[in-house]
């Protein structure tokens, strides 16, 4: 049987193929557009292609993410709590906490032995705990995306940044560059304080080892650090398939 | 398995007396009747001696049926907080006051009508940071009400004492001259004491009725239970609601008899905690639809309308059993003195609401006993933004409850203020909840 998991989230949408072997044969992640079943249609024919595969090959579609009603054709749905655990547990057998953060929204997931959901905590209705804070404040420092992580690892010092709210931030990271604070150091407060909104979130359903982080900010490595001082314990990132395309593997195999 | 429904015959009963309720405290006057309005949590017996055309207004229930109908309340908050008033005090607060602001009054079925009808005095209780304010600025808003304000806070039932008693029965005892010269009425003792009859009556019963639904099926869901707890936390001094709730509870027990449900498919059994987003109440029928899942009820309507027992004598357990009524008791109260006693005593000890807030050891051992005892499946709590003190120690409480192998899914919200409200990520936090359960949609 081969299985696609298609997660539609807010800022891209993946999918993902695998066989009954739970073999991955192939994947994509578009950005989402306006239209989500144009694009949900879009990274579908993409991961057809990489897996060289048509469409009529896959036995069943297996949608997740918060635009999971525009995949009309999935056979079945899963909320992306399912979807994040069973992916995570999936590319990390040993993982028992697994932290999400996606653009919009972040949660954190208890998983046990077997992989089954123990407990999930969802942030509230705030960015400030996800993607998007990020993207907001790459604008103000004018630092490219890819280089925003890696500079914050050369801070010096920890710069406390108290404004919870991403709006209220912005206006802190104006204040801090016109104190000529250097950009690391800014970038630092910034990861620092995500990290401190994501761990309470992750605090709710108790941190335990090992925990894996997932989710689009995964792959920013000043926000790993920062995720790894905040809780005091080592995170891990998936190293065999991309963080962000986790739920949308574990919508598949959710269905093997 | 397929469970027989049916509809409860007294339904319509509960509706009419709470639709006649808030009529007859706008028709007072017309009557040459008193108006008093204060806490759902005041001592209702008490100014019922001042004759039998006292009419009340209790405000949390009247900030919740203000929060049912958005519109309404929408405009009630929004005007109150162009008088300076904050967004994260009490909704059900911020409900009456902007109800007076804009001088409409809100009936039972939605209709509203002008102006809001002032009461001859205020006769509350002082027991949260909210309910301590509520009625003085109430008062001060209407222009200069007479208001009398007792404070409760003299710790949980199970340590209490003469001294503490004693220290309630005083306010009491002072607050009875005070309506005479308000009102200028003779104070009758006699429907006192029919009054803290009935109360004790209402309270025991509603508990009885709350312990029927630990049958499998359930005989009743809670979102049809908010109509019907209501009535303690309305006039639960006037005998006719004892008699409803007698009505009630011998329907329930026949239906319990009989294998009769709530629900055609009960496949899930849960438990809740706070006081609902009454904007959304349609989140227990989407439970109760697309899972199967049904509300058992709550330490909120079991505990703000019933007596209970509550702690034991060391404080270690909660026992969920009903309180003893002035009859079952074996005490016969012939004056003002027991009677107020009785009432006082009565409240402080057995009112459940009352005792987890001064402890979240309390709420941690009543909400973990009322799991077992109800045969819940899990919990499903409301981070409440709209009440401090119902919201105290919830997420202490829920860890508890998960240390204990309990399944508790939270959800934000607001019992009155439908801005602060997500259906859509609450209906997230539902279906995340049950299929991380294993539980499938019904349909």
């Amino acid at each position: 049987m081969i299985v696609a998991g298609i997660d539609v989230g807010s800022k891209f949408t993946k999918v993902v193929i695998v066989n009954d072997a739970k073999e991955i044969l192939g994947y994509s992640n578009i950005r989402t557009g306006m239209d989500h079943h144009k694009t949900v249609e879009e990274a579908l024919n993409e991961a057809l292609k990489n897996a060289n595969l048509k469409r009529e090959d896959i036995n069943k579609f297996v949608a997740t993410g918060f635009g999971k009603i525009s995949v009309p054709f999935a056979d079945s749905e899963i909320t992306q709590v399912v979807a994040a655990g069973k992916g995570a547990h999936f590319v990390w057998p040993t993982v028992r906490t697994v932290i999400e953060v996606g653009a919009e929204e972040s949660r954190a997931v208890k998983v046990g032995d077997d992989g089954n959901i123990k407990d999930f905590a969802l942030a509230d209705k705030c960015a400030a705990g996800a993607g998007s804070f990020v993207d907001a404040m790459v604008r103000y420092l004018e630092v490219p995306l890819e280089e925003f992580g890696k500079i914050s690892l050369e801070a010096k010092e920890s710069v406390p940044m108290n404004a919870q709210c991403v709006i209220f931030a912005e206006s802190e990271v104006v204040s801090l560059l016109h104190a000529n604070y250097p950009k690391p150091e800014i970038s630092r407060a910034i990861h620092d304080a995500i990290a401190d909104r994501v761990a309470s979130i992750a605090r709710r359903v108790g941190i335990e080892d090992d925990v894996v982080l997932i989710g689009g900010l995964a792959n920013d490595i000043g926000f790993v650090d920062s995720m790894k001082r905040e809780l005091g314990t080592e995170v891990y990132v998936p190293d065999k398939i991309a963080p962000e395309l986790v739920p949308a593997l574990g919508a598949a195999i959710a269905e093997l | 398995m397929e469970v027989k429904v049916r509809p409860l015959d007294c339904w319509n009963d509960f509706k009419k007396y709470r639709e006649r309720y808030y009529k007859n405290y706008l028709e007072a006057k017309d009557k040459g009747g008193i108006r008093w309005a204060g806490s759902a949590w005041a001592f209702d017996p008490v100014p019922h001696g001042l004759g039998e055309d006292v009419y009340s207004l209790t405000g949390e229930p009247y900030g919740a049926t203000c929060a049912f109908f958005h519109d309404f309340s929408r405009e009630c908050l929004e005007n109150i907080e162009r008088q300076g008033v904050a967004r994260d005090l009490c909704g059900y607060m911020r409900n009456y006051w902007g109800s007076i602001v804009l001088d409409k009054y809100l009936l039972a079925d939605g209709s509203t009508v002008s102006p809001f009808p002032k009461p001859d005095f205020n006769f509350t209780i002082h027991i949260c940071c909210s309910h301590a304010k509520w009625y003085h600025f109430a008062a001060e808003l209407e222009g200069g009400i007479p208001t009398y304000a007792v404070d409760i806070s003299v710790g949980p039932g199970y340590m209490l004492d003469d001294k503490k008693i004693e220290y309630v029965v005083r306010q009491l005892r002072d607050a009875i001259p005070w309506m005479e010269k308000i009102t200028g009425r003779e104070y009758d003792d006699e429907l006192l004491i029919k009054a803290v009859y009935a109360e004790a009556d209402a309270m025991s019963t509603w508990a009885k009725i709350c312990k029927l639904n630990q049958a499998q099926p359930a005989p009743l869901e809670e979102k049809s239970m908010f109509s019907l707890y209501v009535l303690n936390l309305i006039n639960r001094g006037d005998p006719e609601v004892a008699k409803l709730y007698h009505k009630l509870y011998d329907e329930v027990e026949s239906r319990v008899k009989r294998g009769i449900g709530a629900l055609t498919y009960e496949q899930f059994r849960f438990l809740t905690d706070n006081p609902p987003p009454w904007a959304f109440l349609k989140v227990y029928r989407y439970l109760e639809k697309e899972y199967g899942a049904i509300s058992l009820g709550a330490i909120y309507t079991f505990g703000l309308a019933g007596g209970w027992i509550g702690m034991d004598e060391k404080g270690e357990k909660w026992i969920w059993e009903p309180a003893p009524t002035p009859e079952e008791a074996g005490v016969e109260i012939t004056n003002r003195e027991e009677a107020l006693r009785w009432t006082a005593e009565y409240n402080l000890r057995y009112r459940a609401s009352w005792q987890h807030e001064y402890s979240h050891w309390i709420r941690k051992q009543e909400t973990y006993q009322m799991v077992k005892d109800w045969k819940a499946d899990a919990m499903i709590m409301h981070l409440n933004r709209g009440c401090e003190l119902w919201n105290m120690s919830t997420l202490e409480v829920r860890d508890y409850l998960v240390k204990n192998g309990i399944s508790v899914a939270t959800y934000e919200g607001n019992m009155a203020d439908p801005r602060d409200f997500d259906e859509a990520r609450t209906f997230n936090v539902i279906d995340s909840f049950m299929q991380s359960l294993g539980i499938e949609k019904i349909s």
